[in-house]
């Protein structure tokens, strides 16, 4: 992956796919750190799955047999010496109270951190195959934070849905113009 | 600065005609967003069909939707074109001025470009 942002599009693409109502995306980031946690209250996974969810081998894919989006976020925050985990709770076991966190984090100023990149994109596109799901993104920068969630924009928008193309944009431009504050 | 009267005023224009979209949308594209689409460029291909697709006033005959694993990850960006009663159209490494030419020559003008597609399977 050219960027941590279609890094975050891919892991979030799980969640998706784990049935979640609400979906968290969250970025952290300090002079020298960046953190990035994808948080969801999906089906979750078995501690067995869990624990095999990073092998390359290891995949819901029925296409074929390699699943590369976990295996690949890890890589991308070890290599510049950051700290990689998923927690998950399986929906069999804890009814109440399920849903999974994928987490990295990245050293900066490494001479192998990829990139963040165009995350508005991401964020966008993740709203527009989903809109049904309640998104909250946050990315808290020293002394400034960029955030937008689902729910805030339905409760003006009423029946009209999330992803037509005029909502898309004013999407786009919203966080984009947030962006443009901080710089 | 954006904001949420502006958020209000879409909604007001809007609200009359989204019922009528509903009901129509019969030109499906479906951009492949897995792991091996969006690591080969996918997600600007979506993009640019969402925002061409509205700037040609297609808005309300095309539907851009995503999906997971096309099977050909050789392939991607994949995208695919459904329209009722025609055959389904499959268009390979995609990139976003492709997707542009695909929004005016395929789904505007009706003539599917063969170069970029494959045969399908």
């Amino acid at each position: 992956m050219k960027e941590l942002s279609l890094n975050i599009l891919d892991i979030a693409k799980n969640s998706v796919k784990a049935g979640a109502a609400d979906i968290w995306i969250t970025l952290t980031e300090t002079a020298d750190m960046l953190t990035i946690s994808i948080r969801d209250n999906g089906c979750g996974m078995t501690e067995d799955f869990l624990r095999a969810v990073t092998d390359p081998f290891t995949t819901t894919r029925t296409t074929r047999k390699v699943g590369l989006g976990i295996p690949l976020f890890k890589l991308a925050s070890e290599q510049t010496g950051g700290a990689f985990s998923i927690t998950s709770r399986s929906a069999e076991e804890y009814p109440d109270d399920h849903g999974t966190e994928t987490k990295a984090s990245f050293y900066k100023n490494h001479l192998d951190f990829t990139p963040l990149g165009d995350v508005v994109s991401t964020v966008v596109t993740l709203i527009q195959a989903d809109p049904d799901i309640h998104w909250v993104y946050r990315h808290e920068m020293p002394g400034h934070t960029v955030a937008l969630d689902t729910d805030e924009l339905k409760a003006v928008l009423g029946d009209v849905p999330l992803n037509i193309p005029e909502v898309i944009a004013w999407m786009s431009d919203y966080l984009k113009e947030q962006y443009a504050e901080s710089a | 600065m954006k904001s949420l009267a502006e958020l209000q005023a879409i909604r007001d224009k809007m609200q009359g005609k989204v019922i009528m979209r509903e009901g129509s949308g019969d030109i499906r594209v479906v951009v492949g967003m897995a792991t091996c689409g969006i690591a080969a460029g996918a997600r600007p291909v979506l993009n640019t069909f969402v925002e061409e697709v509205a700037k040609a006033g297609l808005a309300d005959k095309v539907t851009v939707t995503q999906t997971g694993c096309i099977g050909i990850c050789q392939f991607e960006p994949v995208v695919e074109v459904y329209q009722a009663g025609k055959e389904k159209v499959t268009y390979v490494k995609m990139t976003a001025d492709k997707a542009k030419e695909v929004v005016e020559k395929h789904l505007k003008g009706g003539n599917v470009i063969e170069d970029y597609a494959i045969k399908n399977i």
